[in-house]
């Protein structure tokens, strides 16, 4: 159990009466890079969500990094500095420079001083291949500059997790391969990952393990072998003959 | 011309009475926007009792005539606190009651401003402020209210016109500000009553004037990369 740096225990989440995830069980260790797939309104996006309680947990267990985080006691914020979070429409603040997008939350949080949070996240966005970004505003990068952006955001913060919520959805085709690839690096670089895709070729190619959601169940997990090569589940079958 | 003599006999009385109409928007503009943050933050919250406060409060100012407020806050309060010591005199009398009843006033639009303009911030700004690990309050001053701030600015900017130009009608309780003072000066010169009045309308049109241009220079300075 050590290495597990996320444990999902019977998680459940209604919204209302719709019960949108029933009794998920997951485990994630160190290091391992996991993408969720599945139809839309599966629950892929509302569980990964539940893994730094962007939704509230209606019942069931969530450890991440060794704490309770479905406890309401806990000191959230603490947990989420270690989780880093990319969303689908890149939620970049549009008032704050790059470099101010980036360096906000160290400066506030870490207490880091100005010039040393620069300093790092010219850095990160070398890193990402934006360094010469640094002083623009978000409204004038294309969208696979501030996805790339966000990536840099969101490690500005030193997580141990980084969660992706349909990372690429929003992007043109031809800015896709930039911001896949710096996930890539990141799984290299031994990043634990939870991402949700629709990129089938990434999830082949980077992910560990492949889980296949559906209906707010999770129908069937392996490795990418295993589900795109071999799927058990008709429902899996029938939704990987849809996508591919 | 009647106008032009009527300025410059009673230009100083004038200047004196705007001083006041100028002081008087100032401190309720301040106070009300103070008003208005806390309420409007009462009325994003969530929070079943904050927002009940923050809608009666709302609901009050804004289904009762200024006029009739600034009567209740001077002449009401001062009846009912009186067996308490309380007395306007001892804190500023006319011109503090003036003040409090249109930052009262003030604040509960602004407040209604607020809102609009935070809850028209994405919803995923606040989610990428909190998953970064910014508590709800830094979330809300670094991130929230800059953005709204942009949205609201127009309206703020409205909202100060308006208080402004509604000093006039706090004239009831005898603050001698522009309108107390047209009066004034109207009672002992009857015969020029149109001269009197365009006087006081120019210097409000003037204030006015002033403010807009203010507002379209914040305007510009606030807009940033796009």
């Amino acid at each position: 159990m050590e290495d597990n740096k996320i444990v999902v225990k019977n998680l459940k989440k209604n919204f209302g009466q719709l019960e949108v995830l029933k009794r998920i069980s997951l485990q994630v260790s160190e290091g391992e890079v996991v993408c969720l797939i599945g139809p839309s309104g599966s629950g892929k996006s509302t569980f990964l969500r539940c893994l730094n309680r962007l939704e509230k947990i209606t019942a069931g267990e969530v450890m991440v990094d060794g704490h309770p985080i479905s406890d309401p006691n806990i000191n959230i914020n603490r947990v989420r500095e270690n989780i880093g979070m990319v969303f689908q429409h890149f939620n970049l603040f549009p008032h704050l420079t790059v470099r101010e997008n980036i360096t906000l939350a160290p400066i506030e949080l870490k207490k880091m001083d100005k010039e040393s949070a620069s300093q790092k996240a010219v850095r990160l966005l070398e890193r990402v291949g934006l360094a010469d970004k640094a002083d623009v505003y978000p409204g004038q990068l294309s969208g696979g500059q501030k996805q790339r952006v966000a990536i840099a955001r969101a490690l500005a913060m030193n997580p141990d997790i980084m969660l992706f919520d349909e990372p690429t959805s929003a992007l043109d085709p031809e800015m896709v391969g930039e911001v896949l690839e710096v996930m890539k690096q990141l799984a290299a670089d031994g990043m634990t990952m939870v991402v949700v895709t629709h990129e089938m070729g990434f999830a082949r190619e980077v992910a560990d393990r492949v889980i296949f959601m559906d209906d707010g169940y999770i129908v069937e997990e392996g490795t990418p072998e295993e589900v795109f090569g071999n799927p058990k589940e008709e429902r899996t079958i029938s939704f990987l003959n849809k996508v591919l | 011309m009647a106008f032009i003599e009527v300025l410059i006999q009673y230009f100083p009385s004038f200047c004196i009475a705007l001083g006041e109409t100028v002081k008087l928007t100032a401190i309720s503009l301040v106070c009300a926007t103070v008003l208005g943050v806390i309420f409007g933050l009462f009325k994003v919250s969530g929070i079943a009792p904050l927002k009940m406060i923050a809608n009666i409060y709302i609901d009050i100012i804004r289904g009762t005539p200024l006029m009739v407020q600034v009567m209740i806050i001077f002449y009401g309060l001062s009846q009912v606190l009186r067996p308490y010591g309380f007395a306007w005199g001892n804190i500023g009398g006319n011109f503090t009651a003036g003040a409090v009843t249109l930052s009262l006033n003030a604040g509960a639009y602004m407040a209604e401003i607020i809102r609009g303009g935070i809850e028209a911030v994405d919803k995923g700004q606040m989610e990428a402020a909190r998953s970064l690990g910014l508590p709800y309050s830094k979330a809300m001053s670094k991130v929230i209210l800059p953005q709204a701030f942009r949205t609201m600015l127009p309206s703020i900017i409205n909202q100060f016109i308006i208080s402004m130009k509604d000093t006039s009608l706090i004239s009831v309780i005898g603050i001698r500000e522009l309108t107390q003072n047209g009066k004034i000066i109207a009672a002992n010169s009857a015969s020029r009553v149109m001269a009197i009045w365009l006087v006081v309308a120019a210097f409000y049109l003037v204030v006015c004037t002033l403010l807009s241009k203010v507002a379209v220079l914040v305007e510009r300075k606030v807009s940033y990369g796009r």
